[in-house]
């Protein structure tokens, strides 16, 4: 059913769909919408699951860590700050093949408080062995939260949906809320293999020397190399069951570009809308949107960005010393393609400044105009004044 | 004399790789022979993590999950909510923490836990210092402790946290303190720990670490039972965080407990008349908190 929501709320009523037991988590802008209504199904019933309030976002991965251990689909949901405080759970989670899903809401670092949208905050937690996938609607997210649960029981790893703060999790649009039957189907109990269970005592993560522990970590990126595969199987059984699919990533207009924009999150929308109209006036420009980040889509990225001679990556985040991450990956997955496809990288909208078409605009014009890349990514959008 | 009335049972098995003398694997033992088998342990960072086996091994027969040092009372939470999801509700959870674990760097998620009055037993087996990474100072170190960050003449100069009265001002249904050397106690308040069902729960444990003390692996023990006879470690219960019960009154001074043991042996008359007071002070409190006679005297026997 067609129902107008947030985009926090869409990560909710998936929440709900679901069917989550156990949710923990600590609050924080923009993230408390999301968990304000699912305290609301689990006090009034809607949900039969258990809302641990905790006293920070360490303990709140902790808390669904136990829970995932002991055998019961877990959620949470953070954002910046909260995410960093989290970062020794990641590693835990991911260690211990946890099948955890969390919504992470992506906000700017202090200091400079500032809520406003900036990716750096989940691209810092790149290497936690976290899948990661970044929405740019209302419907994605609810879609892709369904998703991630399967996802992350089938390889056994944790899943990260991650959504822009207030251009995503604050803003209205219509929502296809699926109903729960169809859910049902999509989407079994969670049946672990392996769990606290005093009928079979084992032992969860205790130390393991040099002689073990490196094929342990060989598994979890064997999980992840999996898992690009096992998303395009689900979303093809999400497809059949409710007409929708995404992909790892979605070319838009890409086979005849001159220049291809990669894009992701809410930005994508606005490129959408700026390729377009460019496309109008006779540009032969398209659009790359990144959905996974994690385990990085190299495959399809080198089968489509090569077709065209020039890339112009833009990133809502950087690595201060290296530049736009997206750009970083966009490139060495490219490294492997004999084809001369320059790499163009950009900085934009941090800390929620507004990319607009006209940002895309202008990002495209320079990719077109200049012959070869800049080493260094550039900035788009500074104040005058502040430029070096 | 007597013998003692503790289970038969065992659920610690050979094999474990504590130090010899190790307090801290004594306390498990009893522990579970107090628990039984429906009982998973949660275990942080600490000595036990270690003591626990090294993968694909465990000297445990009941399910351990290790956790983040910081989060023992939050793993535990999440353990507790899904067994009762899955219906397992009569599973008893124990966060098994060492006091670094609890005092210092766990403090805030145990009484978050304690606060939100999870259905978990919370506890902590206090060997006094960081003894995993080589016996640093905790906030539970006492005072005139050396430790390898409080060497030579920079022993400790403050005293031990009272971790007790924090779990107290939780208004927790119940807190005990319990000694190794006290095995009959220490299994009686670890069944009516048990069998407190639906509340927080937090056993202090006194767990003597030879290594980590400069102290021969046979006084383990005796130690334990110096700290109760000089009133260092008295033996004590705390319901709802105001009905007080003490256990037992020291009839020794300090000097009997601290004189055997390397991290005190450079105290002068002069510091251990220091400690004394501080005992004397400490046992004062308490026992006005008490307000009556030890309940349990006749453990002194
Ligand atoms: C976040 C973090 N910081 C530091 C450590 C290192 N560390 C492991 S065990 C330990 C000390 C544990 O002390 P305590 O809780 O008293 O247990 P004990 O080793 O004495 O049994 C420390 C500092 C860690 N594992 N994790
Ligand atoms: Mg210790």
């Amino acid at each position: 059913m067609k129902q107008v929501l947030e985009g926090s709320h869409a990560v909710s009523e998936a929440v709900r769909l679901a069917r989550v037991q156990v949710v923990s988590a600590y609050p924080i802008t923009p993230q408390t919408h999301i968990v304000e209504a699912i305290s609301e199904f689990c006090s009034d019933g809607t949900m039969d699951a258990r809302f641990i309030c905790v006293e920070s976002e360490h303990s709140a991965m902790a808390a669904v860590i136990g829970a995932s251990n002991a055998g019961v689909r877990a959620f949470t949901a953070t954002s910046s700050h909260g995410l960093a405080l989290m970062h020794e759970l990641l590693h835990w989670a991911s260690g211990a093949r946890l099948p955890i899903v969390m919504a992470e809401v992506n906000r700017a670092l202090a200091p400079g408080w500032n809520i406003w949208t900036d990716q750096t905050d989940s691209l810092a937690q790149r290497d936690t062995g976290w899948i990661q996938l970044y929405c740019e609607d209302g419907q994605e997210v609810l879609d892709t939260t369904l998703e991630a649960f399967r996802l992350a029981e089938a390889v056994n790893l944790p899943v990260m949906v991650v959504l822009d703060a207030f251009f995503l999790s604050h803003t209205f649009e219509p929502v296809d809320v699926p109903d729960q039957d169809t859910v049902d189907r999509f989407l079994p109990p969670f049946d672990p293999r392996f769990r606290l269970d005093t009928k079979n005592p084992c032992a969860f993560g205790p130390i393991t020397g040099p002689d073990r522990y490196m094929e342990i970590r060989r598994d979890i990126q064997a999980a992840m190399d999996r898992a690009p595969e096992v998303l395009a199987a689900v979303e093809q059984e999400f497809f059949s069951l409710f007409g929708r699919r995404y992909g790892a990533v979605d070319a838009f207009l890409c086979d005849d570009a001159e220049v291809i924009l990669v894009v992701s999150g809410t930005a994508a929308a606005t490129c959408r809308q700026a390729v377009g109209d460019l496309r109008k006036t006779g540009e032969r420009v398209g659009m790359l949107k990144i959905r996974l980040f994690r385990p990085f889509p190299a495959t399809e990225i080198r089968a489509i960005l090569p077709k065209a001679p020039k890339v112009a990556v833009v990133d809502r985040n950087v690595s201060f010393g290296a530049g736009g991450i997206f750009a970083q990956e966009v490139k060495a997955a490219l490294a492997l393609h004999k084809g001369n496809t320059a790499v163009y990288s950009y900085i934009a909208g941090l800390g929620g400044r507004d990319i607009t078409t006209a940002t895309f605009q202008e990002i495209y014009l320079t990719t077109k105009d200049t012959p070869t890349p800049p080493a260094e990514s550039v900035w788009v959008g500074l104040a005058q004044e502040e430029r070096a | 004399m007597r013998p003692l009335q503790v289970p038969e049972e065992e659920y610690l098995r050979r094999g474990h790789v504590g130090c010899a003398g190790c307090g801290a694997v004594i306390a498990m033992r009893f522990a579970l022979k107090a628990l039984g088998p429906d009982t998973v342990v949660v275990i942080p960072a600490c000595c036990w993590g270690v003591i626990a086996g090294a993968y694909p091994q465990s000297s445990l027969d009941v399910p351990i999950l290790h956790a983040a040092f910081a989060t023992a009372g939050a793993t535990a939470s999440g353990v507790r909510a899904a067994l009762d999801m899955r219906g397992e509700p009569d599973t008893t959870v124990m966060a098994w923490a060492g006091d670094g674990g609890t005092f210092d760097i766990g403090l805030q998620s145990l009484s978050g836990a304690v606060e939100r009055d999870e259905d978990i037993l919370y506890v902590c087996y206090d060997n006094e210092a960081y003894m995993n990474t080589g016996v640093q100072r905790s906030s539970s170190t006492p005072y005139g402790t050396r430790t390898t960050t409080t060497p030579r003449e920079g022993w400790k100069r403050t005293r031990k946290k009272n971790i007790m009265e924090t779990l107290a001002a939780h208004r927790i249904a119940y807190a005990a303190t319990a000694s190794i050397a006290y095995p009959e106690d220490m299994i009686r308040k670890f069944r009516k720990a048990r069998d407190l069902k639906g509340h927080a729960r937090f056993l202090h444990v006194f767990a003597s670490c030879p290594t980590g003390w400069g102290v021969p692996s046979e006084l383990t023990v005796k130690l334990a039972r110096l700290a109760v006879r000089t009133n260092v470690f008295p033996l004590y219960e705390v319901e709802n965080g105001v009905s007080y019960t003490l256990n037992t009154e020291g009839d020794l001074p300090v000097r009997a407990y601290l004189s055997p043991q390397g991290r005190f042996r450079h105290l002068s008359p002069e510091d251990i008349q220091d400690i004394q007071r501080m005992v004397d002070e400490d046992w004062r409190l308490l026992r006005a908190k008490a307000q009556g006679p030890p309940q349990r005297a006749r453990l002194m026997a």
